[in-house]
């Protein structure tokens, strides 16, 4: 991981994303932020939270929240008994899991390809969405997780 | 910044607490040169650590302060003024470390001239006539103040060979020292500090922080241990960095959860060969964190070092006389706790000091001494500490917080009307009456007191109040004492598990719908009778938002079980579905995404790995108070009307006898004042002397009607009641004995009928309740009399407090009988009124069930203050349980005694008289 980063950091124009799939779209996240990809498991609710947080789980004797990136996205529940996977990130010395579909292959990207949110994107994913990048075929949209957060606390703070 | 400096800051900001401390014991103390050499003492070594590290600004003001307190020893006159100057140049020197701390290692800019002039001025007037050489020293220093030699020495990091010319001017300065106070100044410090210059760069002698806290303690002792103190607190106390005792902490809660998992694991296995060794590693890991914790201890008089400062000046700026009295300042607690609880004890010293202590001409009106005096008092219970800010002042007044919670719109005047006052004293926690200047025009209570609040609840804690006006409050904080490990009650509910902090579980009670414990409604409210008591419940999963039906369905079944909560003053009971077991739990901070959430105040790992949320007790009590603030206080409105009820039954049932004399109506007497129920034949009834009399059991029983207009039968037995004490008995004649029901006793109207207490329904029919009192003399009317004839020399005052008046008519009477002086008031308050007038009591007598104050509280209440700390002090109580005579003991009664059991209420009394008089002799 470390010599990953140091390779991102190291040439100038391209990044490394690890990609996941959402409700068969494709994000990216830089993976400078990624800990680890991890299948959740016993994952304890926690009555009363927003609506996106799935619960808060052990990983290793850590604590980790766990973000259903499915609810925040606004995107239908993935039905019962389907495959989930989880994108360990740290925020502010804390631990979260971002809960998604599948976890894809690690790309490296140059930033020729990537373009900023298209004007018409819904407004719930702009929010979130760092830029876009097009591939062969497909669109990846960044996972800005500063802005993920961000947009977060936000309103939490003012409740 | 290099660790001398760090050292020195550290050293120094410790000694200068003390001598903060010890110049307001000083002050008060002029004369005691104990003291006065301890704070030169310590003032002396900062002035020359200061001069060692290049500090001139530092210095040169603790060398003008120090030459001012040489001017005291040489037995100048100490004047409030000086000491002011001093205490104000120490603060000067706090704001200089501060910074100097701030700034990593270099002086602030700035000029001391003020204070240093000031202090020279003072010490010049003290001298008068006095030793000239005291000029010498001040000349000195001022070279210094302006000094542009330590300039130099801190533009570049110290180095040994490099401060010779420091070294030199340190050698005058200790010099000089010497010969000025060759006696006082203690040898072995003097040592230290030339031992530490020798070394140059080593740390300043070590001096853990307990043995420096007994060092202040001990101060009279001191001189004594000096020579030896040294050696063996350099030789077996280290110092070590707070974070190396967190990072341990850290791991041994670590080492905490794994063996909960590893536990958890052989629990499954029954006959795992584990077992043996795991249970060796329990025990271990056991004492390891209980080492580990130990270490993190410390005595709360650390976290008092400021107050009597504080009270100090607060007393000059509001122009009262203060005393604060602290005890239990080495009651240990976990340094974490203790820096959290520091700045709100801080501000609740001085809520007391600004509002709660009344101005000395109110006070002197008010028939208490003009000096107010505030006490701070810590003290362990179970798992947690107690601390207890009381003051005797004016006490909060009710009416005003009344007309500002209304004011606020906190509270409709129906509402409050209902409320019991220390439901309304509580609102001084409330938010809104948090600022500062509606409040000190409300009650004088109150400022920031919500913030107060928040701080302790934050660790866990509660805060609650008592009240008593004229006599002044008291504030008690009950925190864990330790954030890091809790234990915890692990619970089911809607199907997934929480830890409940067992610091506010009272009980459990399981439910059933067929059992003693049943759920009952109030309206929709569900509520549960436990022990005459009526608790708000409600259902955790309702709470939460969780489970299957997420409605108030579940609570229906009326099974499950109730854990029964306790934060400050308010008592309710959750409903969960399933209770597991109590573990050791290692509190996490929940991420910064759910830390909104007020029902939780963190989560951690289970011995199975699985993450469980803590449930906040503080959150759930206030969300039960809001949620559902409607039905609640109807289930309160019902529980007033208990109290009210209660009030006169004592809470509970009382077996009655019921009969018929006279007229129609029925007539009940407790049973238990009964002895016998006899039937006598008529022809046995003889008349002599103007009295209806019968043989019995071989004396003569005089017979006593009830209404003249009662006629006896004319034939077949007459029933009657037979009331026996001492060897005389009398019959009550009655025309027929209708039953015995159990029932609330609950004398709704009063009488003004002679021999009639009163009317209470009894078995839906009003009844009449006969007064004994009014009759036992009517068969002899010495009755009352003769005891108190024959013993009148032991004849002792006694209290009875019940606020029954049923009881205390009743009770009068049986202990008069027994040769007691009686004294009866309805109520704590007005016993308080007597024992303040200075009557005297040998014994108090107390009802248990009481509004606003009960027995528990009034008992504990006198055994705070010392005068009666010794008084013996009965309870009486319509419930007797295992539970509540410890209870009652707790609370430091001597003997718990059923209400009706008139016979045990004697031999009691005669027990504690004669103890305390085999105790004389």
């Amino acid at each position: 991981m470390r010599h990953n980063d140091n390779l991102a950091a190291g040439i100038d124009d391209t990044i490394q994303y690890v990609t996941v799939i959402i409700g068969g779209q494709l994000f990216g996240l830089p993976i400078s932020q990624v800990h680890d990809v991890f299948v959740p498991e016993s994952v304890t609710r926690v009555p009363l939270a927003a609506p996106e947080v799935a619960g808060v789980l052990n990983l290793r004797g850590r604590i980790v929240t766990a973000i259903d990136m499915r609810k925040r996205l606004h995107l239908p529940d993935r039905g019962e008994n389907a495959q989930v996977m989880a994108v360990g990130i740290e925020h502010k010395g804390e631990s979260y899991g971002l809960v998604i579909d599948q976890v894809g292959e690690v790309l490296r990207l140059s930033n020729d390809s990537m373009e900023p949110n298209p004007s018409n994107l819904d407004k719930r994913w702009a929010e979130i969405s760092g830029g876009v990048h097009r591939l062969d075929g497909k669109l990846m949209i960044i996972l800005d997780v500063g802005r993920l957060f961000g947009a977060m606390f936000e309103p939490m703070v003012a409740a | 910044m290099d660790d001398l400096l760090s050292e020195f800051l550290t050293e120094t900001n410790e000694s200068l607490d003390v001598v903060d401390v010890e110049l307001v014991k000083f002050e008060q103390e002029p004369n005691n040169a104990k003291i006065l050499d301890n704070i030169f003492r310590l003032v002396h070594t900062i002035k020359g650590t200061c001069g060692f590290l290049g500090l001139p600004r530092l210095e040169a003001l603790a060398h003008a302060g120090e030459t001012l307190m040489g001017k005291f020893r040489d037995g100048a006159k100490v004047t409030p003024e000086a000491v002011s100057l001093i205490l104000s140049s120490i603060d000067r020197i706090k704001e200089i470390l501060a910074d100097l701390e701030a700034a990593g290692g270099t002086e602030p800019e700035g000029s001391d001239d003020d204070l240093i002039s000031e202090l020279e001025r003072m010490s010049l007037a003290a001298v008068a006539g006095g030793a000239a050489a005291q000029d010498e020293p001040v000349a000195e220093e001022e070279g210094v103040a302006s000094g542009g030699l330590v300039e130099q020495v801190l533009e570049r990091p110290l180095r040994p060979g490099e401060v010779s010319l420091d070294e030199l001017e340190r050698a005058f300065r200790e010099a000089e020292v010497e010969v000025e106070l060759p006696v006082s100044a203690p040898v072995s410090e003097i040592e230290a500090d030339a031992e530490m210059e020798a070394e140059a760069a080593a740390p300043p002698p070590p001096r853990a922080i307990r043995p420096r806290v007994r060092e202040e303690e001990a101060a009279p002792r001191e001189s004594a241990e000096k020579g030896e103190k040294k050696a063996s607190v350099s030789s077996q106390s280290i110092r070590v960095a707070v974070e190396t005792l967190e990072h341990l902490m850290t791991m041994v809660s670590e080492l905490v959860l794994t063996r909960n998992q590893l536990l958890e694991i052989v629990r499954r296995h029954e006959d795992s060969e584990f077992k043996v060794p795991l249970q060796r590693l329990s025990n271990v890991t056991a004492e390891l964190q209980e080492g580990v914790m130990k270490t993190r201890m410390q005595p709360i008089g650390n976290a008092w070092q400021k107050l009597p400062r504080i009270v100090r000046d607060l007393s000059q700026e509001l122009d009262k006389p203060i005393e604060l009295e602290m005890i239990g300042a080495e009651t240990e607690l976990d340094r974490q706790v203790l820096e959290l609880i520091k700045d709100p004890l801080t501000h609740m010293i001085r809520n007391s000091a600004d509002h709660g202590l009344e101005m000395p001409v109110d006070r002197r009106a008010a028939g208490k001494p003009e000096k107010g005096t505030i006490t701070l008092s810590a003290y362990h219970e179970g798992g947690h500490i107690i601390i207890e800010v009381k003051d005797d002042g004016r006490g909060i007044d009710v009416d005003r917080v009344k007309a500002k919670v209304l004011e606020r719109g906190l509270a409709s005047e129906a509402e409050l009307d209902k409320m019991t006052d220390q439901q309304i004293h509580k609102f001084i926690f409330h938010a809104g009456f948090s600022t500062a200047q509606n409040v000190t025009s409300v009650s004088g209570r109150g400022v920031g007191m919500d913030v107060v609040r928040n701080n302790v609840e934050l660790i866990g804690g509660t805060i609650d109040l008592r009240s008593v006006p004229g006599r002044g409050s008291s504030f008690i904080i009950k925190i864990p004492l330790t954030l890091a490990i809790v234990s915890a009650l692990i619970v089911e509910a809607g199907g997934d598990r929480f830890a409940i902090p067992q610091l506010s579980v009272v009980e459990l009670v399981r439910v059933q719908s067929n059992s003693e414990h049943r759920i009952e409604r109030i309206k929709d409210t569900p509520v549960l009778r436990l022990r005459n008591k009526l608790l708000p419940l409600v259902h955790m999963s309702q709470l939460l938002g969780v489970g299957p039906n997420n409605g108030g369905q579940e609570i229906e079944s009326d099974t499950g079980f109730i854990v029964v909560m306790q934060v400050g003053s308010q008592t309710f009971g959750v409903v969960v579905d399933g209770v597991f077991h109590t573990e050791e739990i290692v509190v996490k901070p929940m991420s910064s995404m759910l830390r909104n959430l007020t029902m939780f105040s963190g989560n951690t790992i289970l011995g199975d790995g699985a993450v469980i949320m803590i449930i906040d007790p503080n959150g759930v009590a206030s969300a039960m108070a809001s949620h559902a603030s409607s039905v609640v206080a109807e289930g309160e409105r019902k529980e007033a009307e208990e109290a009210m009820t209660s009030a006169l039954d004592g809470q509970s049932t009382v077996s009655m006898l019921l009969f018929r004399a006279g007229s129609p109506e029925p007539k009940a007497v407790p049973l238990s004042l009964v002895t016998r129920l006899e039937e006598f034949e008529v022809s046995k009834i003889e008349h002599s002397n103007g009295r209806d009399l019968v043989q019995y059991r071989g004396a003569l029983m005089p017979l006593v009607y009830i209404e003249a207009s009662q006629t006896r039968r004319a034939d077949g037995t007459q029933p009657m009641l037979v009331f026996s004490d001492a060897g005389r008995s009398m019959g009550l004649v009655v025309d027929e004995i209708v039953d015995i029901v159990e029932d609330r006793l609950n004398i709704e109207v009063g009488s003004d009928r002679p021999g009639i207490l009163g009317s209470a329904v009894i078995k839906d029919k009003a009844t009449e309740i006969i007064d004994l009192g009014y009759y036992l003399p009517q068969a002899f009317e010495d009755w009352f009399m003769r005891k108190e004839m024959d013993i009148s020399a032991l004849t002792k005052k006694v209290l009875l407090v019940d606020d029954s008046a049923f009881f205390r008519n009743m009770l009068t009477p049986v202990l008069k009988a027994a040769g007691y002086d009686v004294t009866a008031v309805t109520g704590p308050h007005q016993a308080f009124e007597l024992l303040e007038n200075g009557d005297a009591f040998q014994a108090i007598v107390s009802d248990i069930e009481m509004p606003e104050i009960n027995g528990f509280e009034f008992c504990e209440a006198l055994r705070r203050d010392p005068r009666f700390r010794k008084i013996p002090i009965l309870a009486l109580s319509a419930v007797v349980s295992p539970a509540s005579i410890e209870r009652g003991r707790q609370a430091g009664f001597d003997d718990y005694v059923a209400k009706f059991d008139r016979p045990g209420l004697i031999a009691s009394l005669k027990d504690l008289f004669a103890g305390e008089m085999g105790i004389a002799a």
